[in-house]
């Protein structure tokens, strides 16, 4: 019951925001800060609740729903190792969001309903144990991200809110295929079922199949060619909704390839792992290079985006039990970093209204807690020792030079260089010559702007200090994959 | 007696359609009360259909013509349904309009008996009749408008229609021709008899067939009218023609198919038809959809796409054969949920265009800002005919992919899947239009209450079949289950 509460309370608290009254209009933020602080409570409840030490499922709810033909689909919910942590990074990403968006007057209560719905999708997406209900979640998110890039975005927010739902309508229609073909091969929809199953001779040859599903997950992570959408979204999306894009909508991508490709169809996913690992670090490569490329400060974030996630594709392609976790860790690390460089840069740019590199410059002086922050999240972003993206990276790259050394290798490359984009990035827009033009503006200073930036931030370090907070959770979990590859 | 027991839901409805133009003609006064005479008669209609189901005591009726079946109780419903929210709609522009209310009203009620006569008729003739009888009052209907687009709109729907009873009726001469009978089941019985020695004929017979009924149905390559008559029938009469007449060929051709004419040795040349058409009606349909500016030109478009789909449902049911209800049931279910849908965003678009007095998707900008109730529904209903979730639209399109998966037909349902990606394209753009553009006016449109009901009754139909699909599919699974089991 807990996990149902938890998924639908963001969902109760945007109807709450819907009704509300227009002269309550302005109240819409504290209606939408007490739904996602009562989610994170309840995430974190569940959190100290989960016992590490069993296999499996834990808190699952199960009811039939709809029955679909022979075979029913079910309103089935629970949490292992490699969601718990996830489902705690959206609830956590989820109040941030909210923070930073105190500052939005326009139709409030249509925003703050759009972003609640959001968060319910993501984390229905990760507890659905069916196919079908997953499939649900996975596509609920479409319409108020939509809304949420076109009527409060910046930019060519139309083109880019179109391009993010086409992309992902396209992959989805590829997935909804590749879900129909399994289930009927299974006669389920169940993936703990399908998770146990030795799937041969579907109607179509499996590896088809698999594809299939792969690539509606890849635009998601996004996978370089895939990933066009995601720059355009996340620089003309509002702040709040690129912290919740790069931070968790990213990772229903990364989540399903491991829960679903890898878990259900474990002996194609290791005749392709090499494909993982070269699209892994072609990804890492490439994202990095265009990264170094870019003028918008929101643009670069993105980019550094792709070549992140291509580490998570690194990792699984191991198909080994440090890569598997590595790759869990990165999208964990990657949530709160990316997270909070994007609240950081979304804080710059609400005072100064530019992103364009080449306009900002010597911001240390005039705003000196934000470059403080900005500096933090650059760093713990290109990998530096104690904050978390060093645990996940060495994790990754340990996982993955077990199988793959040249992907190991090209990939490194990749770190180098975003080293190179951060620091120049930072040099470029915090550093260097006062510009006199960006006198008149104001550091970080109300109490939601620091409570954001504080705990991202202290998540960051969290997760690099203490790595088994979250891997004693997600190496049990990873185990019991194992188990389906090694076989 | 017995009989007029059977036929009773259509005998209320026409009696409602003569008490319509009695009352038009005597006591012209009380005008205004046509529309709710209209529909009291479909209400009666649909308790008479309630009672058999108490009663259910399906049976059949002038000597086998008119069976009553669950299926056919499913259709009765549905168009008294679709027929009452067409009317609920049409008040304010019949009003405006100002003559011939208790003609127009009559009609409309004429064309829902006829189409539910088709849904239930088991016999070439009788096929023949209910299908003129539900198309030339919307022959008349399409033309009611008083500008030259409507007149139009209604030459060339009565010409092409024309060609197409011709068609239909040549194919039902051969079948009469080699099996010496009209009756459905008996023409199973004879071709399973002596048929495939006259497969060439049969299937030149039901090529016609699907010719004839193509043309209701609004399939490729028999798509030609549908968008010069959507944009120039008055625009409740263009909802009726997408719902109305499209379902009622459906249902007459899935009936065909597993009462007469579904033979094994028929069984590939009707699937590869089916699929054919599916796959260029899908493609076909939504391409064009996407250049369109008039959005009833789109809508046109957009329900050819449509049936597209729901040709996928009939291709699953012909690879499979008389035994796989579940294509037949999805094809079902996709009818109600497209119903709900199509008059949804119909109803929403001759609320919006009274107002703006525009049917130019770029009119559209900045809706939202006008009138939240009436954008929020249009583009729940356009989300819904993408196909995504919460809606009914979204049950329909998984229930028919599922049918064709299972029918083996994985190509054809990537093509379904693909082309609903297009349809993503121009769907989105009309709600892009509405939530971001901005209008020169901003003066809030205020919607009649009749508008209001109809518009609310069709948008919360695919909101709650869209959380709950389960009733819906369960009444068209065992609806399409009776034909089987015969």
């Amino acid at each position: 019951m807990q996990l149902t509460v938890l998924v639908f309370l963001p969902a109760v608290a945007a109807v709450i925001v819907m009704l509300l009254p227009r002269r309550l209009e302005g109240q819409a933020k504290w209606v939408a800060l007490a739904g996602s602080l009562a989610a994170l409570a309840l995430s974190i409840e569940r959190f100290f609740a989960f016992d590490i030490n069993a296999s499996g499922f834990q808190f699952v709810e199960r009811q039939d729903w709809v029955d679909f033909a022979g075979f029913n689909l079910q309103y089935h919910l629970g949490v292992d190792g490699l969601s718990m942590p996830l489902v705690i990074l959206t609830t956590f990403l989820t109040v941030a969001s909210v923070l930073v968006s105190f500052s939005i007057t326009y139709r409030p209560r249509a925003y703050y309903a759009c972003l609640l719905i959001l968060a319910t999708s993501v984390l229905g997406v990760f507890t659905a144990l069916d196919f079908l209900l997953f499939f649900l979640f996975w596509e609920l998110e479409l319409f108020p991200m939509f809304l949420l890039i076109a009527v409060w975005g910046s930019g060519r927010k139309e083109y880019s809110a179109t391009k993010f739902v086409l992309y992902t309508i396209a992959g989805s229609a590829f997935m909804i295929v590749g879900i129909l073909l399994l289930a009927f091969n299974q006669d389920t929809f169940d993936i703990v079922k399908l998770g146990e199953a030795n799937i041969q001779d579907t109607l179509v040859p499996v590896s088809l199949v698999f594809f299939l599903l792969f690539v509606g997950f890849a635009v998601k992570l996004p996978i370089v060619p895939l990933h066009t959408w995601l720059p355009d979204a996340h620089s003309d999306a509002p702040t709040a909704v690129s912290v919740m894009l790069a931070g968790v909508l990213l990772k229903m991508g990364g989540y399903g390839i491991i829960r679903i490709s890898v878990t259900i169809l474990p002996d194609v996913a290791d005749d392709y792992s090499i494909w993982f690992a070269g699209i892994g670090a072609v990804s890492v490569l490439y994202g990095a290079f265009i990264t170094l490329r870019q003028t918008d400060v929101k643009r670069l974030i993105a980019y550094s985006s792709v070549s992140h996630m291509g580490l998570v594709l690194l990792g699984i392609s191991a198909l080994g039990e440090v890569g598997l976790a590595g790759a869990v860790y990165q999208m964990l690390a990657h949530g709160v970093i990316t997270g909070l460089l994007f609240v950081m840069v979304g804080l710059m740019y609400e005072r100064t209204h530019t992103r364009e590199i080449a306009r900002l410059g010597g911001l240390a002086r005039q705003m000196p807690l934000i470059t403080t922050g900005l500096v933090f999240a650059g760093f713990a972003s290109l990998g530096l020792p104690a904050l978390a993206g060093f645990i996940a990276e060495i994790t990754v790259f340990l996982g993955a030079f077990q199988r793959y050394e040249w992907a190991v290798i090209m990939s490194i490359f990749g770190v180098v260089l975003s080293a190179g984009y951060v620091l120049w990035m930072l040099e470029r827009v915090v550093f260097g010559p006062v510009k006199h033009e960006w006198d008149g503006v104001t550091d970080q200073k109300y109490w939601w702007e620091h409570s954001a930036v504080a705990g991202l931030a202290v998540l960051v370090i969290l997760l690099g200090v203490y790595p088994a907070l979250m891997m004693d959770m997600i190496q049990p979990a990873i185990d019991t994959i194992m188990l389906r590859v090694g076989s | 007696m017995n009989g007029i027991d059977i036929a009773g839901p259509q005998v209320s409805v026409l009696a409602a359609a003569a008490l319509v133009l009695l009352i038009d003609a005597l006591i012209p006064q009380q005008r205004r009360l046509l529309p709710f005479v209209a529909i009291a008669g479909l209400i009666v209609s649909a308790l008479w259909t309630t009672s058999w189901v108490g009663r259910s005591e399906y049976q059949t009726a002038f000597d086998g013509t008119l069976a009553l079946d669950k299926y056919s109780v499913f259709f009765y419903y549905l168009f008294a349904g679709i027929t009452a929210t067409v009317i609920l709609a049409s008040i304010d522009w019949v009003n405006r309009e100002g003559r011939g209310q208790g003609e127009y009203y009559a009609l409309i009620l004429t064309t829902c008996a006829g189409l539910m006569f088709l849904s239930a008729a088991r016999d070439l003739i009788t096929i023949y009749l209910a299908l003129e009888l539900s198309s030339i009052p919307q022959y008349i209907l399409a033309g009611w408008g008083k500008d030259n687009r409507s007149s139009e709109a209604g030459i060339k729907y009565l010409l092409l229609g024309a060609i197409a009873s011709a068609l239909l009726l040549y194919g039902m001469a051969l079948i009469y021709g080699v099996t010496g009978t009209t009756m459905l089941p008996e023409i199973a019985d004879a071709i399973q008899a002596n048929g495939e020695t006259n497969r060439s004929v049969l299937v030149v017979a039901m090529t016609l067939l699907i010719a004839g009924f193509g043309f209701k149905m609004a399939v490729v390559p028999f798509q030609m009218w549908v968008p010069d008559v959507y944009q120039g029938a008055p625009t409740p009469v263009a909802a009726f023609l997408s719902v109305g007449s499209k379902a009622a060929a459906f249902a007459v051709i899935t009936r065909i198919f597993f009462e007469s004419l579904g033979a094994d040795f028929l069984s590939n040349d009707w699937a590869n038809i089916f699929a054919a058409l599916a796959a260029i009606s899908m493609t076909v349909g939504n391409v064009m959809a996407v250049v369109q500016t008039d959005i009833k030109r789109m809508l046109g478009y957009s329900s050819i796409a449509q049936a597209g789909n729901f040709m996928v449902g009939l291709a699953a049911i012909a690879v499979v054969g008389q035994e796989f209800t579940l294509g037949a049931s999805a094809i079902l279910l996709f009818l109600a949920a497209y119903a709900f849908t199509n008059l949804g965003a119909f109803v929403a678009v001759i609320a919006i265009s009274q107002k703006i007095g525009s049917d130019q998707i770029k009119d559209y900008a900045g809706l939202w800002r006008r009138s939240p109730f009436l954008t929020l529904a249009l583009a729940f209903c356009l989300v819904s005919l993408t196909g995504i979730p919460p809606t009914a639209g979204f049950w329909a399109k998984m229930y028919i992919f599922n049918a064709g998966v299972r029918a083996d037909l994985v190509w054809l349902v990537v093509v379904g899947v693909l082309n609903s990606v297009i349809s993503g394209y121009y769907y989105l753009s009309v709600a892009r239009q509405m939530f971001v553009g901005d209008s020169a006016e901003s003066a809030p449109i205020k919607t009649s209450p009749s508008i209001g009901l109809s518009l609310g009754v069709a948008t919360m139909g695919v909101l709650v079949f869209g959380i709950i699909p389960t009733p819906l599919i369960e009444a068209a699974r065992n609806a399409a289950e009776t034909l089987a089991t015969r």
